[in-house]
């Protein structure tokens, strides 16, 4: 905090007035009431609910159907963690290395940043159409044949592929700058030590890189847990019942389609605490570059 | 020496074709005729329907209620992303002001509680929330469908460390002068914040053009849609047809990603400041 502040009474009470209102009505309220109803059974026509204690979680877990979505979210993270971050860094590390056009490759690399996961299942869709999408013909000279909608892991296979292709661009960005930040004597030292270019990147730029690398990791799995809801909401064709869904779009099929509050809030509860963790980690992490710097 | 650039070149052309092959195939197939692409598969060129396609999506009546066309939504669309992104920016540069200038009792406290939101997305307590907002009448409303949205407290983080590593000089010198709190919020914080207020901007606007979940629950009225809500609906009309309308959805898929696009392109460097140097 400053060394010299305002002293005054009502002034900081009336500028956080609008924060505080908002967070209160729409933020403490709904969690609130997420966290009651998880221990709620709702009668789904509204008429008054019962108190059942831990059953909505006990259904939770005995749920079958919630194992494979678990398991299905477990690998959809880590492959869309994983794929973007891997090729994000190849292209960071060229892009950084290059004179001729660094900026240009740097604007096309980084554009697709701006476009809405929806919009980008939209466009996947197209490309793994049925009928027309070159993707399902490439695959089908390769014998392959994809049924995305219809067959559960093309349809998970086409889902990981637009979500990772929508992350490249924040990992690029998060990773170029942090190549451009190790400093240029640092690497000019390694360069007179070790003539291998590759050992070079593996022992000296990449642990340089591994601040930003963590703090990309968290940010890549709640992307992979949250943010790729539009993804995952519209290259869904049929009946939900038994396509590869996360536990995000489960909580939301659930209460808004299956009625089922009680479940609903269970889950989200679920939910909760694992953001949870990943907040108290990224926060350290965050902390913890601030000191390098 | 030399075969190694070729190569770095050659890594990121590939990168380059990845990222944008997708968007310029959708674009070349929406400016040809359906039919056609349903025989032949995806385009390769430009084709002759363009004006005629986007004429269509942008101005025909669609939907259930034959009142939302591409217009209208295009206008929501920027009334959400201008609107989150203003109404965010006022708020949190207020609430970063008193947690950052101010001595009072309770200042810890606030803090917490507005940082606890930092802990929940929207998408977890997304059934409550929507329960709240119907309760309050603000379903189909843009209050609805902005204000819920604010909640998250993304902006005050980013504005509390940015008046952080303002010098404290500043403000002593505007005390010996003078200054109250408001006259110094506004004549030298404000001033002072322009390009933070700017990449936020950018990265705020985005955010909230990008709005999916939250839109498709809020607004069931058609007048209300967002292009990027309207996806869900095209689609839903899609199953049903014998041959999909594949030129106007691709269309439309342009040109609900063309103005947060521009954006990013144009304020390139701001919007990369911003997002790099306040850390999310």
């Amino acid at each position: 905090m400053k060394k010299v502040q305002f002293d005054s009474r009502l002034t900081p009470y009336i500028l956080l007035l609008p924060q505080l209102a908002i967070v209160a009505i729409f933020f403490l309220w709904p969690a609130a009431e997420a966290v009651r109803s998880s221990f709620y059974l709702e009668d789904p026509f509204g008429f008054g609910s019962t108190f059942v204690g831990l059953d909505n979680f006990k259904d939770v877990f005995a749920d079958s159907n919630y194992g494979r979505v678990v398991r299905f979210t477990g690998v959809f993270t880590f492959c869309v963690t994983f794929f973007s971050l891997a090729i994000a860094l190849v292209l960071a590390v060229k892009a950084d290395k290059v004179i001729h056009g660094s900026s240009a490759y740097k604007t096309l690399l980084m554009w697709v940043y701006a476009v809405a996961p929806p919009v980008a299942g939209l466009i996947g869709i197209f490309l793994f159409d049925q009928h027309v999408g070159p993707i399902v013909k490439m695959f089908k000279a390769l014998g392959w044949d994809m049924r995305i909608g219809v067959n559960y892991n093309d349809t998970g296979f086409a889902m990981v592929v637009v979500a990772v292709w929508k992350q490249i661009p924040v990992n690029f960005i998060f990773l170029l700058s942090g190549l451009q930040g190790i400093s240029k004597s640092v690497q000019e030292a390694a360069a007179i030590d070790c003539p291998s270019g590759f050992r070079r990147f593996w022992t000296v730029t990449f642990p340089l890189l591994a601040p930003t690398g963590f703090f990309l990791l968290i940010i890549n799995i709640t992307y992979a847990l949250f943010d790729t809801f539009g993804v995952i909401d519209v290259l869904l064709k049929t009946q939900p019942g038994d396509d590869p869904i996360t536990l995000v779009y489960k909580v939301y099929q659930d209460g808004f389609r299956g009625n089922d509050l009680g479940g609903s809030s269970a889950q989200s509860v679920i939910l909760m605490v694992v953001v949870f963790v990943l907040t108290v980690i990224q926060f350290r992490l965050i902390e913890r570059r601030v000191h390098y710097n | 020496m030399n075969r190694l650039k070729v190569g770095d070149h050659l890594i990121l052309i590939a990168g380059v074709l990845f990222m944008v092959t997708p968007v310029v195939l959708a674009f070349l197939t929406s400016t040809h005729d359906n039919i056609e692409i349903f025989r032949t598969g995806l385009q390769f060129d430009f084709g002759n329907e363009f004006v005629s396609t986007y004429e269509r999506v942008l101005t025909k009546a669609g939907g259930f209620t034959k009142e939302v066309n591409g217009f209208v939504m295009l206008k929501n669309s920027l009334i959400l992303g201008i609107g989150f992104a203003v109404g965010k920016i006022v708020i949190s540069m207020l609430a970063a002001y008193a947690i950052v200038y101010f001595r009072f009792p309770l200042a810890t406290l606030c803090f917490w509680v507005i940082f606890c939101t930092l802990l929940l997305p929207l998408e977890v307590r997304i059934l409550p929330s929507y329960e709240i907002v119907q309760k309050l009448g603000l379903v189909n409303t843009y209050t609805g469908l902005i204000v819920p949205l604010i909640a998250s407290a993304t902006g005050t983080f980013y504005f509390r460390q940015f008046f952080k590593s303002v010098p404290d000089e500043l403000l002593e010198a505007a005390r010996i002068d003078g200054a109250g709190p408001w006259k110094f919020f506004i004549d030298i914080l404000v001033p002072l914040s322009k390009t933070m207020i700017a990449a936020i901007f950018i990265i705020m606007f985005v955010y909230g053009w990008n709005q999916y979940l939250w839109p498709t629950l809020i607004t069931t009225d058609e007048g209300f849609f967002t292009l990027v809500r309207g996806i869900k609906q095209i689609l839903q009309v899609w199953i049903g047809a014998q041959i999909p309308a594949y030129n106007d959805a691709m269309a439309l898929a342009i040109l609900a990603m063309l103005p947060p696009v521009i954006v990013v392109i144009v304020f390139q460097s701001w919007f990369i400041k911003g997002l790099v140097e306040s850390d999310k």
